[in-house]
């Protein structure tokens, strides 16, 4: 369960937005500069937000009034980027143990073997990030995420920098992902298509707020809207 | 006797310069890092000031620097006295005080490219890393750390050779004693202000080229293997 009610001011620019999650997948929804990442931003504690609460299982992560604000490497939140952010100085595998190692979970032979093949990457863990496609780095990210279990994930456009056909590549192990991970998710996308691959839930927002909250209906009224 | 053409007292001021080198460049890098870090991501009051008391000894004359460092850590200095009455270390005329002032003389050249490797680092991979679950030191010795070694590789090496060849605020602060402050460079002068002395300074000579190159080549080395790290292979 995620809650977020959160102000922020980023210079001409206020955000304001307030929606809940259950499970599923969740799509943030809406046109570039919505405020879609800085919303995840805040999710994972990499931006703070000028008023609110975010709430992740009861426990709140932050909280101005109540002056809590949960550092992002306690908040166990996996977070996927847009441009995957593998460290280039370790290879796929170190990449791939990095966040398990740094959440002091232990060494965990199966879960490694299912996060692998999971996502088809079992021929790419003796080599460094530079030399992976655009399709198969998002995937090590995707599968880094998963191996520190997360309570939560967030995925910011992870198929935006990737053309049709990778596209095409990652979208099933995404879906294989929602089915058989069963952590919540957070997706943010300005494709509709995309998401109705994937979503459960939609948030749609425009300029900072929350236009509606719903499901894969409001993605046909965008579409409606954009054709009239 | 004569080991490689060079005698006893040649040999002992060969070593005494890289242990002196060595030691100064290993005590300057952590402070080197932490300043460079200071100087690369943070903003506080007094930044310019600090920035330029780094830079101080590049520019000064080093007479003066050793001057200010004999005021400093000798014996009756403020630092110096505080030092020998609480701990018994001395740095006046011992080679520790040549490792003192090669160090500070080749500390402006540690900073700098630490600092410029520091800020060149894509900070989202460091945020990157705090989602995985990697507090604030952690990710600096897992990521940027790493990130920057070549810069540091490269302010180590320039250290080391400023420290290698240092002169003047060395011969000013801890003068000229052989087996105890006589480094290559001192020898030499000392060489060369006696009549005749010019065949042994030129083999010092020969040796001091090849130690610096040799500096040279090992640096290269590591710093290749390090940006190799980052290309894949």
């Amino acid at each position: 369960m995620l809650a977020v009610d959160v102000d922020k001011r980023l210079g001409a620019f206020a955000l304001n937005a307030r929606f809940q999650a259950a499970g599923g997948v969740t799509a943030l929804f809406g046109p570039s500069g919505a405020g879609k990442t800085s919303i995840v931003n805040m999710i994972a504690g990499l931006l703070t937000p000028d008023r609110g609460t975010i709430v992740v299982d009861d426990e709140a992560l932050f909280d101005a009034a109540a002056g809590i604000n949960v550092p992002p490497h306690r908040r166990r939140i996996g977070y996927v980027f847009q441009e995957g952010r593998l460290f280039p100085h370790l290879g796929v595998r170190q990449n791939l143990d990095y966040g398990r190692r740094m959440s002091g979970h232990p060494r965990d032979a199966e879960a490694f073997e299912r996060v692998v093949s999971l996502l088809d990457i079992g021929h790419l863990l003796d080599r460094r990030p530079r030399m992976l496609s655009g399709g198969e780095r998002q995937r090590v990210a995707i599968g880094r995420v998963l191996l520190m279990r997360p309570r939560l994930l967030l995925l910011d456009e992870p198929l935006a920098s990737l053309d049709a056909a990778r596209k095409r590549e990652i979208l099933p192990y995404l879906t294989r992902l929602r089915d058989e991970s069963h952590v919540p998710m957070v997706y943010v996308s300005h494709t509709a298509a995309e998401l109705r691959r994937i979503a459960t839930n939609v948030v749609r927002l425009d300029a900072g707020r929350v236009v509606a909250c719903g499901g894969l209906e409001l993605l046909d009224e965008a579409d409606a809207e954009a054709v009239a | 006797m004569n080991v490689l053409g060079l005698s006893p007292s040649e040999w002992t001021a060969l070593l005494l310069s890289l242990r002196i080198a060595v030691v100064a460049t290993a005590f300057a890098l952590p402070f080197g890092i932490a300043i460079g870090w200071l100087l690369a991501r943070t903003q506080f009051w007094g930044k310019a000031m600090l920035d330029g008391l780094v830079h101080l000894p590049l520019v000064l004359p080093p007479v003066v620097t050793g001057y200010l460092l004999l005021i400093a850590f000798g014996r009756r200095g403020p630092i110096g006295g505080f030092l020998y009455d609480y701990f018994g270390i001395v740095f006046s005329f011992r080679w520790t005080g040549a490792a003192l002032s090669c160090g500070v003389m080749g500390f402006p050249l540690l900073v700098r490219p630490v600092r410029l490797a520091l800020e060149a680092i894509d900070r989202r991979l460091e945020d990157a890393a705090a989602t995985l679950g990697a507090g604030r030191f952690l990710v600096f010795l897992t990521v940027t750390l790493p990130l920057a070694l070549p810069g540091v590789i490269a302010g180590m090496m320039l250290c080391f050779a400023r420290a290698l060849g240092e002169f003047g605020a060395t011969i000013t602060f801890v003068s000229n004693i052989p087996g105890e402050t006589q480094t290559i460079s001192a020898a030499i002068y000392t060489l060369l202000q006696i009549p005749g002395g010019e065949a042994e300074a030129a083999r010092l000579v020969v040796f001091a080229i090849i130690l610096s190159f040799g500096a040279l080549l090992i640096s290269e080395w590591f710093a290749r293997r390090a940006g190799m790290r980052f290309q894949g292979e």
